[in-house]
C-alpha cells in the first residue's frame, strides 16, 4: 500500500458499529506515557517536600533521592509528547506564537518553571557536597563539579543555615507549582468537550490525587530496589512513613474516581448508554479488576492491615504503580474508545514492530524506551549527586523509630 | 453636624439613586438596539444549507472534494462525507458510511448484512462537512495557533505551521477533522475557501446533482442560504456543544449523530 493511502491513525484503530469517517484514536500510547511520567514527577516531588517544609524527619533519608528522581523524570515529562507529534520538530512553535487559550500552549511555561525550582532546589541541597568535591578531586570530575559551585565556595554555618531556608521556601514553592504541573495535565483532558469520559471538572483533582500515589508509590519502590541493588541497610523507617501517605492518598483517589462515575451514572446523559457499555463490559476487566481492585483497593488494605513489612510496602507499591497506568490508560484509551457519534466503538492495537517511522514510533518500544529512561537517568544522576548514600545507620534508624514511637500522630 | 451615620446613609442611598439610571442607559446599547432591526450582523458570514430530502447519496460530493483538494482518493478521511441512516421496525438504527460514501451507497447492505425493504421504516443520507462553526473549539484548542477563523467565518489551517498534536481533531464534535497523509497535518473542510473567495462554488457544490448543497453569506438578503434559513425551518448539528455552527439542515431528523 501507499504510504499516502494510510491514514494516522488507521494503523492502530479498529473500528466496531458506526463511527465517523475521520475518527481514529490520534492519542496512543505516549499520551498514556505523558501523564503517567507528570504524575510520577509530581508524586516524587510532593514527597521530598515533606521532609523539607512539613518537617516529617523520617523522610530525611528518602528527601534527596525522591527530589533527584522527579529530575529524572521531569526530564523525560515532554518527550512522549514530541513523540506524538506528526511534526515534532516544529514543537518550537508553542512558544514562537503562545496560543494561551489552549490548555497546552501554557505547558511551556509551567513546565520551565518548575524545571527552575526543582533545578535550583537541588544545587542548593547538594552545595555543600558539591564544594567538598570541587576542593577534593582533580582532573575531568574536579573540573565538572567546579563548574557545578557557580563560584560560590561558602560552606560557613550562616551560609548553610540561609541554604536551608532557601530549599524551605523552593520546596514550598515547588508544591503548588507541583500541582499546577499535574493539575493542569488533568486539565487538558477535562477541558475536551467531546469526550464524556473526559470532561468533568473533577478531572485536575482525579488527576493530581493519582499522581500523588503514583509518584509516592515509585519512590517506596525505587527506593528498595535501588538500596538493595547497592546492598545499604535499608531503614523501614521511612517506607512505613511514605506507606502511610500513600494510603491516605489513595483513599481520596479511589473516592475521587467513585464520585466521577457515579455521577455519570446518576445523570445518565445521552452518552451514558455507550459509556456504561465501555467501562463495564469492554474495560470491566482493566478498569474494575487492574486498576481498583488490584490497583486500589488490595494496596489500601495491604498498607493498612497491622504489623506492615517492606516486602508489603514494595508489593503495594507496585500494584498501585500498575493501576495508576491503568488508569491513565483506560482514561485516554478508554475516552477516545467510545465514537462521537455515541453509536460505535474504536479499539486499539499497539503497534509493534512496523518498518514504517510513523507507525513505530507511536509503538511498544518507544513506550518501554520512555518508562526505563527515568532510570537511567537517575543511574546517572546518582553517580554525580551522592542519591542513595545519605542513609540512616542502624543506630539513626532506631533512633528514629524511638522518635516516632513517642509522636501521637 | 453630619454624623458617620448620616454620612453613609446619604452616600448608599446616592449611590442606589445612581444606579437606576445607569441601568436605565443599558437599554440604549447601539448593538442591541441594531440586534432588534435585523438579526445578523453586516458582516460577511459564509453559511452552507444541505437538503437532505433532496440527497441520494451518489457521493459524487465527497469525490469531487478528495480530488479537488488532492486528499489521497484511498486514504480513509474525508473532507466531506455522506452518511446512511436506516430505522428498522423494531426501532433500531442501522448507520454507515463505507469509506465516506465517496463510492456513494449502490446496494441496500451496510456492513455487509442485506436489509430487507420491509423492515425498514425509514431511509435517508445526510451529508457532512466542516460546519465552520461561529466559535469553533478546534481553533480555541490549538497551541500554536496553526488553525485560525477568517473574517468571514471559515476556520482553516496553516499547514506549515500545525505541528500535529491532534488537539483540534479530538475536540471537535463532528469530527470534521484528520491527519492529512500527505502533509502530516490537521486538515478538514475549508468551504473550498480557494473558490468560493472567487465568485466560484465549492467542488462539493458542483458536483451535486440534485441542489442538495448551497454556500452563501448568511447575511447578504440575496443569498439563497440566507433566504432559506430566514424563512424556513433549519437546525444544525449538535448544537449542545456550544459551537454555533455554520452549516445548516433542512430535513434534520433526531436520530442524525
Amino acid at each position: 500500500m501507499d504510504e499516502h493511502t494510510l491514514a494516522h491513525g488507521a494503523y492502530w484503530t479498529v473500528k466496531e458499529m458506526f463511527t465517523y469517517p475521520n475518527e481514529y484514536i490520534y492519542w496512543g500510547i505516549h499520551i498514556v506515557i505523558y501523564p503517567y511520567i507528570t504524575g510520577l514527577v509530581a508524586g516524587a516531588f510532593v514527597l521530598s517536600s515533606l521532609y523539607h517544609v512539613f518537617g516529617k524527619d523520617e523522610l530525611k533519608p528518602v528527601a534527596k533521592f525522591s527530589l533527584v528522581f522527579s529530575l529524572a523524570l521531569l526530564i523525560m515529562a515532554p518527550v512522549p509528547l514530541l513523540f506524538h507529534l506528526t511534526q515534532p520538530f516544529r514543537s518550537i512553535n508553542i512558544t514562537m506564537t503562545p496560543h494561551f487559550y489552549s490548555a497546552i500552549s501554557a505547558f511551556t511555561f509551567i513546565y520551565m518553571t518548575y524545571m527552575a525550582i526543582v533545578l535550583s532546589e537541588i544545587w542548593f541541597v547538594f552545595r555543600p557536597f558539591i564544594i567538598k568535591q570541587a576542593q577534593e578531586r582533580s582532573g575531568l570530575m574536579g573540573l565538572f563539579y567546579k563548574v557545578l559551585t557557580l563560584g560560590s565556595y561558602d560552606v560557613s554555618e550562616k551560609a548553610l543555615h540561609l541554604d536551608e531556608k532557601i530549599v524551605k521556601i523552593l520546596a514550598t514553592a515547588g508544591i503548588p507549582a507541583a500541582s499546577i504541573l499535574h493539575g493542569y495535565v488533568g486539565f487538558i483532558f477535562g477541558s475536551v468537550k467531546t469526550v464524556p469520559l473526559w470532561k468533568t471538572p473533577l478531572m485536575p483533582f482525579i488527576f493530581l490525587m493519582s499522581a500523588v500515589i503514583s509518584g509516592i508509590a515509585i519512590c517506596i519502590v525505587t527506593y528498595i530496589a535501588g538500596m538493595a541493588f547497592k546492598k545499604h541497610f535499608i531503614c523501614f523507617v521511612p517506607i512505613k512513613s511514605m506507606c502511610k501517605v500513600l494510603s491516605y492518598f489513595l483513599a481520596i483517589a479511589f473516592l475521587l474516581e467513585g464520585i466521577d462515575i457515579v455521577f455519570h451514572a446518576y445523570t445518565a446523559e445521552e452518552f451514558w448508554g455507550i459509556m456504561s457499555e465501555l467501562l463495564f463490559k469492554r474495560f470491566a476487566f482493566k478498569m474494575i479488576v487492574i486498576q481498583w481492585i488490584c490497583g486500589m483497593i488490595l494496596p489500601f488494605i495491604l498498607l493498612t492491615l497491622p504489623r506492615l513489612t517492606m516486602l508489603r510496602g514494595f508489593i503495594a507499591g507496585s500494584l498501585v504503580l500498575m493501576g495508576v497506568f491503568t488508569m491513565r490508560w483506560d482514561v485516554v484509551i478508554g475516552g477516545q474508545s467510545m465514537s462521537r457519534s455515541f453509536a460505535g466503538f474504536l479499539d486499539f492495537h499497539l503497534p509493534v514492530f512496523s518498518s514504517n517511522i510513523e507507525i513505530f514510533k507511536e509503538g511498544l518500544f518507544p513506550a518501554i524506551f520512555l518508562l526505563s529512561a527515568p532510570f537511567f537517568l537517575l543511574y546517572i544522576f546518582n553517580k554525580v549527586l551522592p542519591v542513595f548514600k545519605d542513609i540512616f545507620t542502624e543506630q539513626e534508624c532506631a533512633e528514629a523509630e524511638d522518635r516516632l514511637s513517642q509522636r501521637l500522630f | 453636624m453630619v454624623t458617620r451615620r448620616d454620612f453613609i446613609k446619604a452616600g448608599l442611598l446616592t449611590v442606589a439613586g445612581m444606579a437606576i439610571p445607569i441601568s436605565a442607559l443599558e437599554m440604549f446599547k447601539p448593538e442591541a438596539m441594531a440586534s432588534l432591526v435585523r438579526s445578523f450582523s453586516e458582516k460577511k458570514r459564509w453559511a452552507f444549507v444541505v437538503d437532505t430530502n433532496k440527497c441520494v447519496g451518489c457521493g459524487m460530493c465527497a469525490k469531487a472534494c478528495k480530488l479537488e483538494n488532492e486528499i489521497p482518493f484511498d486514504a480513509d478521511v474525508q473532507r466531506t462525507w455522506v452518511e446512511r441512516y436506516i430505522q428498522l421496525k423494531d426501532g433500531d438504527v442501522v448507520i454507515d458510511s463505507p469509506k465516506g460514501a465517496r463510492l456513494g451507497f449502490t446496494s441496500n447492505d451496510p456492513y455487509g448484512h442485506e436489509i430487507k425493504d420491509e423492515e425498514i421504516t425509514k431511509e435517508f443520507f445526510v451529508p457532512k462537512l466542516c460546519n465552520q462553526c461561529e466559535k469553533p473549539s478546534c481553533v480555541q484548542v490549538c497551541p500554536a495557533g496553526a488553525t485560525y477563523k477568517t473574517e468571514d467565518g471559515v476556520s482553516l489551517v496553516d499547514r506549515s505551521w500545525c505541528i500535529g498534536c491532534g488537539y483540534c481533531i479530538t475536540n471537535c464534535p463532528y469530527y470534521a477533522r484528520f491527519f492529512n497523509p500527505v502533509t502530516n497535518t490537521a486538515d478538514k473542510c475549508t468551504f473550498c475557501y480557494h473558490r468560493i473567495t472567487k465568485g466560484k462554488n465549492t467542488a462539493c457544490i458542483d458536483a451535486c446533482a440534485f441542489g442538495v448543497r448551497k454556500i452563501g453569506y448568511i447575511n447578504d438578503p440575496k443569498s439563497e442560504v440566507f433566504k432559506i434559513i430566514s424563512t424556513q425551518r433549519v437546525a444544525v448539528l449538535k448544537p449542545e456543544y456550544g459551537n454555533e455552527p455554520h452549516v445548516f439542515y433542512l430535513g434534520l431528523d433526531h436520530i442524525v449523530r
